[in-house]
């Protein structure tokens, strides 16, 4: 009996960082990156993958870095001097970081939504046809097509159709950051960053963004830095948990929210951190 | 609960009302002064305020006339002061709040645009009057407009940068996030965010300029008759005043009073224009 | 494993626990009781195992309102979420558990009149030593979050399963032997079907126990020894 227990080993599937790609392939590629703010190492050693087609959320503790992470995938940090990366960078095999990416071509294939709504001081039509215009000779009526498609994706054309001439900014909270959600949509990108998209916004609005973001996956690669850990639960297929810097576990949103392989993780997750 | 120990209590209730009793004071005596002055001068310019006044010339002394071309003067000189320091002070403000925000540079010309912005104008007069009076051999309309400019540029820098700085990064990190290159970003985004305050700093700058005497003294001198020849003397409302308020002259006296109240009154409006302007506006 | 930020969550957990600790025993003492009741033929003691089964649901129904309420007011993730999970399971083991004692215990008072000898008995007293022994270990397990003691448990229950097959042989031979013994026999069949479920509660447990833990099912087949199905046709057939 004794024996035949001890024969009897039972098999713990191995769960690694490693996640079984399956069909999917890897939209964005992030390996051994360091990023600096002076001589302040904020990364060390990133690797990670960003599937297509998957949301893909950041989670950590303020300051661990998920946001600058986020704010190297468009360059946004070339926006201010003395910060740095360094490493390895693709978007579909591309390098993101050299010195011959276009930063403003970049930017239109990797969009970005921001925590705070970020309308620009303009009608609800131009805050979305101004982006549009950039890249697209379009004639008025494709225009408004593109204008009409862009504020649908976003959930927000029924509320605004009627007062397409009115200021962004007097919309509300929730309707903004859905406008600004628009307005990133229209360039027709490939990625979309959201950078604590629902922090400013009240539980329907932020129920509305989560249903939002379920829809845009079909059609884009995003990736969601955020501070609440259900959010992340609820809308992400891949979590990364960062701490103080460092990647601390990668892998599938469902097995990191029931069972994480890190302890540090798994402290953070239960809120028993600190 | 502890109990409140009364005597500290009341001293310091007799000590806040003591310090309430002398702020309230002081703003009264200083508002007293405004109130006199403004009295004054609306009761002596009124009494002068004809239609004579912005139709005719100013008189030869002893004689009764108008303040025509020192009114015409004046607009002349600072649309054209505006029409030169408002581009330059807007472009380097917006030099020192997008392109070199972390440059040394801009630490450099917002110290010395801080000194310019303080400098007696008595001093930017003579500086004109040394570079372009001096040299051209008498005095101009295109000097007086020159030192007027000289004083408006420091104002549209200053309050160009301030307007642009509050325009928050958010905003430019969002144009940027588009796609949209830096100079479309400060072009069709900054710009438009920080228009309210710009054009209050253009407006506050033409108020400065409108009562400013001691650089035209040196510069645009006066002109007692019509002209609209920038290359001569021309007359402007504060040299007039100046002049007419100093003299033994009844009438020039009067049209000195008359002069003041008209700028006291174009200075006011565009204050007030400025604050409705600058006040946060309520969107709509 | 620190404490949460929230000290409050912690007692809610802690509370949570101890309920089913509460609830293992009282499950252990009505498992004891009932088949001393049948040993012992005492009717009292099997009247009050009945009585003791609507303390054990009360518990199950507060276990079960402290862990929905605890979930809807923390959103409990990872190893909270499994823990809270893993107490309502357990509680509905347990709770079954208490159910099959209490009919053990009506059985009794149903054999009332009839005197059985006494060594037709010893077998399922066996098992019912061996399964009190395993839900002892298996609490144990829980209560010290120790997989290998759970495990050890979980590949234990092959043993009940064999004394079970082997009883029932047993009671079917006393059947074939003299018919009037066949009323008590259907009874302590069912007894000894009764305490073999029990078994498998603390199996379920012992899985509860390591998915609390590990965060995963057993990837593992059971052994299993329960041939009690085939054993009445076998020894029909033989006879």
């Amino acid at each position: 009996m004794s024996n035949a227990a001890a024969n009897v080993r039972v098999p713990i599937a191995t769960h690694t960082a490693a996640v079984d790609a399956g069909e999917m392939t890897e939209k964005i590629s992030i390996r051994n990156l360091d990023f600096y703010y002076g001589d302040n190492r904020a990364l060390k050693n990133i690797n990670v993958s960003l599937y297509r087609n998957r949301v893909t959320a950041f989670i950590g503790p303020s300051g661990c870095g998920k946001s600058t992470l986020l704010r190297i995938l468009n360059r946004m940090y070339d926006l201010y001097p003395g910060q740095r990366a360094v490493g390895d960078v693709k978007f579909d095999g591309e390098d993101i970081l050299g010195p011959s990416q276009d930063i403003n071509l970049l930017r239109a294939r990797i969009g970005m939504v921001f925590q705070k709504p970020t309308p620009f001081p303009m009608t609800i039509y131009e805050n979305i046809a101004f982006g549009v215009r950039l890249y697209d000779q379009l004639s008025k009526s494709e225009l408004d097509g593109r204008v009409e498609h862009a504020l649908r994706r976003a959930a927000l054309w029924d509320e605004v159709k009627d007062k397409l001439g009115a200021s962004g900014l007097s919309l509300s909270g929730g309707q903004q950051q859905r406008l600004c959600i628009a307005r990133t949509v229209a360039v027709r990108p490939e990625v979309i960053l959201l950078d604590e998209p629902c922090s400013a916004l009240d539980p329907i609005s932020t129920a509305k963004i989560e249903e939002l973001i379920d829809e845009l996956k079909n059609d884009y690669t995003l990736v969601i830095v955020t501070h609440n850990m259900q959010q992340a639960a609820r809308v992400s297929d891949f979590t990364a948990f960062m701490y103080l810097g460092e990647l601390i576990e990668f892998g599938e949103t469902s097995r990191m929210f029931t069972s994480p392989n890190d302890q540090r993780t798994q402290d953070y997750i239960t809120g028993r951190f600190g | 609960m502890p109990v409140p120990n009364i005597s500290l209590y009341s001293r310091r209730r007799r000590r806040n009302s003591i310090a309430m009793t002398l702020s309230i004071g002081a703003t009264l005596f200083g508002l007293a002064w405004l109130v006199l002055i403004l009295a004054v001068l609306l009761w002596k310019g009124f009494s002068g305020l004809s239609l004579a006044v912005f139709t005719e010339m100013t008189p030869p002394p002893g004689s009764a006339g108008g303040l025509l071309n020192p009114i015409v003067g004046s607009l002349l000189l600072t649309t054209l002061a505006v029409l030169i320091g408002t581009p330059i002070g807007i472009l380097a403000g917006t030099y020192m709040a997008e392109y070199g925000r972390h440059d040394r540079l801009t630490t450099v010309v917002r110290f010395i645009n801080d000194i310019l912005l303080s400098a007696p104008s008595i001093v930017i007069g003579l500086f004109i009057y040394e570079i372009m009076v001096y040299p051209m051999g008498h005095f101009s309309g295109w000097a007086g407009a020159v030192a007027l400019a000289v004083i408006v540029i420091p104002v549209v820098v200053r309050t160009t940068e301030d307007m642009l700085l509050l325009v928050p990064d958010t905003l430019r990190e969002a144009a940027a996030s588009i796609g949209l290159p830096r100079s479309l970003m400060i072009g069709r985004i900054a710009y438009r965010a920080a228009r309210a305050g710009m054009v209050t700093g253009v407006l506050l700058a033409i108020a400065r300029i409108t009562g400013e005497t001691a650089p035209l003294m040196f510069t645009a001198l006066n002109n007692q008759f019509w002209s609209l020849n920038l290359n001569a003397p021309i007359a402007s409302l504060p040299a007039v005043i100046f002049q007419f308020a100093l003299s033994p002259y009844k009438e020039w006296q009067q049209l000195a009073w008359t002069g003041a109240l008209i700028i006291t009154l174009a200075v006011l409006t565009l204050s007030i224009t400025a604050r409705i302007l600058a006040a946060p506006r309520k969107s709509t | 494993m620190p404490d949460h930020t929230a000290k409050a969550f912690d007692s809610d957990l802690l509370d949570l626990a101890r309920m089913v600790a509460e609830m293992g025993g009282l499950a252990e003492k009505q498992i004891a009781d009932s088949v001393d009741a049948l040993v012992k033929r005492d009717t009292a003691l099997a009247q009050r195992v009945t009585a003791l089964d609507a303390t054990i649901d009360a518990l199950q129904s507060g276990i079960e309102e402290k862990a929905i309420l605890t979930i809807a007011r923390r959103q409990p993730m990872a190893v909270d979420l499994r823990e809270i999970v893993g107490a309502l399971r357990l509680a509905a083991d347990l709770e079954r558990i208490g159910d099959l004692a209490k009919n053990i215990g009506k059985r009794v008072i149903a054999l009332n009149s009839e005197f059985p000898p006494p060594k037709l008995i010893r077998g399922v007293e066996h098992m019912a030593h061996l399964v009190l022994s395993q839900l002892k270990s298996v609490l144990d397990a829980y209560a010290r979050r120790d997989i290998n003691k759970a495990m050890a448990v979980w590949r234990g229950d092959e043993e009940i399963d064999a004394v079970c097959t082997s009883v029932f042989r047993e009671l079917l031979t006393y059947m074939m032997e003299d018919p009037r013994n066949i009323t008590f026999c259907i009874h302590l069949m069912f007894c000894a079907k009764n305490i073999e479920r029990m078994g498998d509660h603390a199996t379920n447990i012992a899985e509860t126990v390591h998915y609390m833990i590990e965060g995963r099912q057993i990837a593992d087949q059971r052994p299993k020894g329960d041939t009690t199905s085939f054993a009445a046709l076998r020894s029909a057939a033989d006879g």
